[in-house]
C-alpha cells in the first residue's frame, strides 16, 4: 500500500469499498467493453446486497458504467444521469457461490451491441478485484497496466505475445493463464511494468490464435 | 519496502538526517519511482479536498436512511449560543468531526483517512488549528506526511478495515495517524511523534464495530469525534514529554492481536455491539 492509499482516495462517500470500490468496478467494466454502456443487468452479492442501497452502492454501480471516477459529485444522481444518457439498467439481489461478500456481476451491452460479463469484487479502501470475464477466471486488480488476452488454447500462442512484448521491451510483473476446458478457449492476463501502447496491442490482436485484447492501463482511477 | 514500523521512519530519519515526514516523503519517492514535486503536489491535492469538504458542509442534508444528518449545524449553533464544556477550539474540533463524517454519510465528497467511515478525525484536528493559528499550507503538508507514514505503517503490521480489526483499526489509526500530525505541527520531534501515535491508538484499543443496519452512520459519525479529541489529548501528553510506555510498534501489534480476538459480530457486520440493540434491530427491519 502506497501513502495514498492510506491518506485517500478522494471520493463521495460514505465507504471505500461500498461506494468507491463500486464506482470502480462499474469504470473499469466501461473501460473493459472499450465503448459507451447502453443496457446492463447488475446483480449484488453478499453485503453489496444487504447493505448496497444505504451505501449507495447501487448508484456507485451506475455512475462507474456512465464513465464517472469515485470523487465524481454526480454519483449520488446517477440514476437520473443515466436516463439522460439512455443507458438501460436492472439492479436485483443476487446469489454467487463462493463469491466475494462485497460482490457484482454486470452484463453490459454496448453501442456498437458488443455484450461483456464481469464479476468484480471491492476489497476495501476503494481496491477492486475483477474475478471473471465472460465466465472465464482473470483475478486481477487493474492497478498495474493489464493486458487480457484471449486465445485459443493451442500451443505457441502465449509465447508469441510475451515474445512481442519482450521486443518492444515491456516487462512483465506477473502472468496468470486459465482455460474452460483443453483445447478451448483460454486467457492470459498479463500485469507488465510499463505501458503496453496502442500499436503493441493492435499487434497482438492482429496474430494468430488470438480472439480478443482487452488493455486496462494501471491506475486510471 | 514500505515501512514496516514506526522505529524504521525513525531510524531512516535519523541515517537521511532528515525529519520525520521526509523519511516518508523519500520512501515515497523511492517507492513510486516518481519526483519529490509529484509526491508534493497529491499531498497538497488532499489537503486542498479536506479543507473544500469541510467548508462545504451542508447542514440541511440527511442521510438516505435518515439516521445522521445536522448534527454539525446543532454543534455550530451551540458553539454560538452557548459555552461549551469543552472550550473554543476543542468544540470547534468536535464541530469539524461531525461536519465532515456527516457529509461522508450524506454522500458528499470527502478524503477517505484512512477510511472513509473514519474521514473526520484528522481534518478535524488540523483544520482547526489551521484556522486557529494561521499555518501555511506547506506545514499542513508535512503533518499529512507524518500522519500517512503511521497509517502505513499500521496497515503494514495491522489492518485499517473495520472488517479486518473493528473499529480501533479505522478510528483508531485515524487518531494515532492525527496525534502524530499534532505534533509534528507543534514541533515535537519524531519519538513525541511516535509516542502521541502510541497512546492514541492504545486509548482506543477493543473499540468495536458496530454500524447500525450495516451502514456508515451509527456509531461511526461520533465515533470521528472521539478520535479527534483523543488526538489531541495524546499529542499534548506527548508534547508535555509524557511517554507512551508500551513501545508503539508493540501497540499496533496489540491492536492486530485485539482485532483478530473480535468476535466477527463486533467486526462490521452490523450484528453486535449497538447494531445489535433492539432499537436498531428494529431499525434495521423497516
Amino acid at each position: 500500500m502506497n501513502i495514498f492509499d492510506i491518506l485517500g482516495p478522494i471520493m463521495v462517500g460514505p465507504s471505500s469499498s461500498h461506494t468507491a470500490g463500486a464506482v470502480r468496478i462499474g469504470y473499469t467494466t466501461r473501460v473493459l467493453l472499450g465503448e459507451p454502456v447502453r443496457e446492463a443487468e447488475i446483480g449484488l452479492h453478499g453485503s453489496f446486497a444487504a447493505t448496497g442501497q444505504g451505501h449507495g452502492t447501487d448508484r456507485a454501480l451506475v455512475a462507474g458504467l456512465l464513465g464517472m471516477k469515485p470523487d465524481d459529485m454526480r454519483i449520488p444522481e446517477s440514476f437520473a444521469e443515466a436516463q439522460k444518457q439512455g443507458m438501460k439498467f436492472c439492479i436485483q439481489a443476487t446469489q454467487i457461490s463462493g463469491a466475494h461478500p462485497n460482490t457484482a456481476y454486470l452484463k453490459v451491452k454496448g453501442d456498437s451491441g458488443k455484450t461483456l460479463e464481469v464479476q468484480a469484487s471491492s476489497l476495501g479502501g476503494g481496491r477492486i478485484n475483477i474475478s471473471k470475464l465472460d465466465g472465464i477466471t482473470v483475478d486481477c486488480t487493474g492497478e498495474n497496466p493489464t493486458l487480457i488476452v484471449r486465445n485459443y488454447d493451442q500451443p505457441g500462442y502465449v509465447s508469441g505475445v510475451t515474445t512481442a512484448l519482450a521486443q518492444n521491451f515491456v516487462n512483465i510483473a506477473t502472468l496468470k493463464l486459465y482455460r474452460e476446458k483443453r483445447g478451448g478457449q483460454a486467457v492470459m492476463v498479463i500485469e507488465s511494468d510499463q505501458e503496453i501502447s496502442r500499436e503493441m496491442i493492435d499487434q497482438i490482436a492482429a496474430m494468430p490464435g488470438i480472439i480478443k485484447v482487452t488493455y486496462l492501463r494501471g491506475e486510471q482511477i | 519496502m514500505a515501512y514496516q514500523s514506526l522505529q524504521e521512519i525513525i531510524n531512516c530519519g535519523i541515517e537521511e538526517g532528515v525529519p520525520f515526514w521526509k523519511a516518508v516523503l523519500l520512501d515515497d519517492i523511492h517507492e513510486r519511482t516518481i519526483r519529490e514535486e509529484d509526491s508534493l503536489r497529491t499531498m497538497h491535492k488532499m489537503w486542498e479536498a479536506m479543507v473544500s469538504a469541510s467548508d462545504h458542509y451542508d447542514g440541511a442534508l440527511r442521510s438516505r436512511s435518515t439516521l445522521v444528518g445536522g448534527m454539525g449545524a446543532k454543534m455550530e449553533e451551540y458553539r454560538k449560543s452557548g459555552k461549551p464544556l469543552c472550550g473554543d477550539f476543542v468544540s470547534k474540533v468536535i464541530m469539524l468531526a461531525i461536519q465532515m463524517a456527516e457529509s461522508n454519510a450524506c454522500m458528499k465528497r470527502i478524503v477517505a483517512a484512512p477510511t472513509a467511515g473514519a474521514c473526520g478525525v484528522l481534518p478535524a484536528v488540523l483544520i482547526g488549528l489551521y484556522q486557529e493559528e494561521n499555518i501555511p499550507d506547506e506545514i499542513i503538508v508535512e503533518s499529512l506526511y507524518v500522519a500517512a507514514g503511521i497509517g502505513q505503517v499500521i496497515a503494514a503490521r495491522a489492518f485499517i478495515a473495520g472488517a479486518a480489526g473493528g473499529c480501533q483499526a479505522e478510528i483508531g489509526t485515524a487518531s494515532a495517524m492525527a496525534a502524530g500530525a499534532l505534533v509534528h505541527l507543534r514541533n515535537g520531534d519524531s519519538e513525541q511523534i511516535v509516542h502521541a501515535a502510541g497512546m492514541a491508538l492504545k486509548n482506543l484499543l477493543g473499540l468495536v464495530c458496530d454500524p447500525v443496519a450495516g451502514l456508515v452512520e451509527v456509531p461511526c459519525v461520533k465515533r470521528n469525534v472521539v478520535g479527534a479529541v483523543n488526538a489531541l489529548s495524546s499529542a499534548d501528553m506527548a508534547l508535555a514529554g509524557i511517554r507512551c510506555q508500551i513501545p508503539p510498534d508493540q501497540v499496533i501489534d496489540a491492536m492486530k492481536e485485539v482485532g483478530e480476538a473480535m468476535h466477527v459480530s463486533l467486526r462490521e457486520t452490523g450484528e453486535g455491539g449497538v447494531a445489535n440493540t433492539p432499537w436498531a434491530r428494529e431499525f434495521a427491519g423497516k
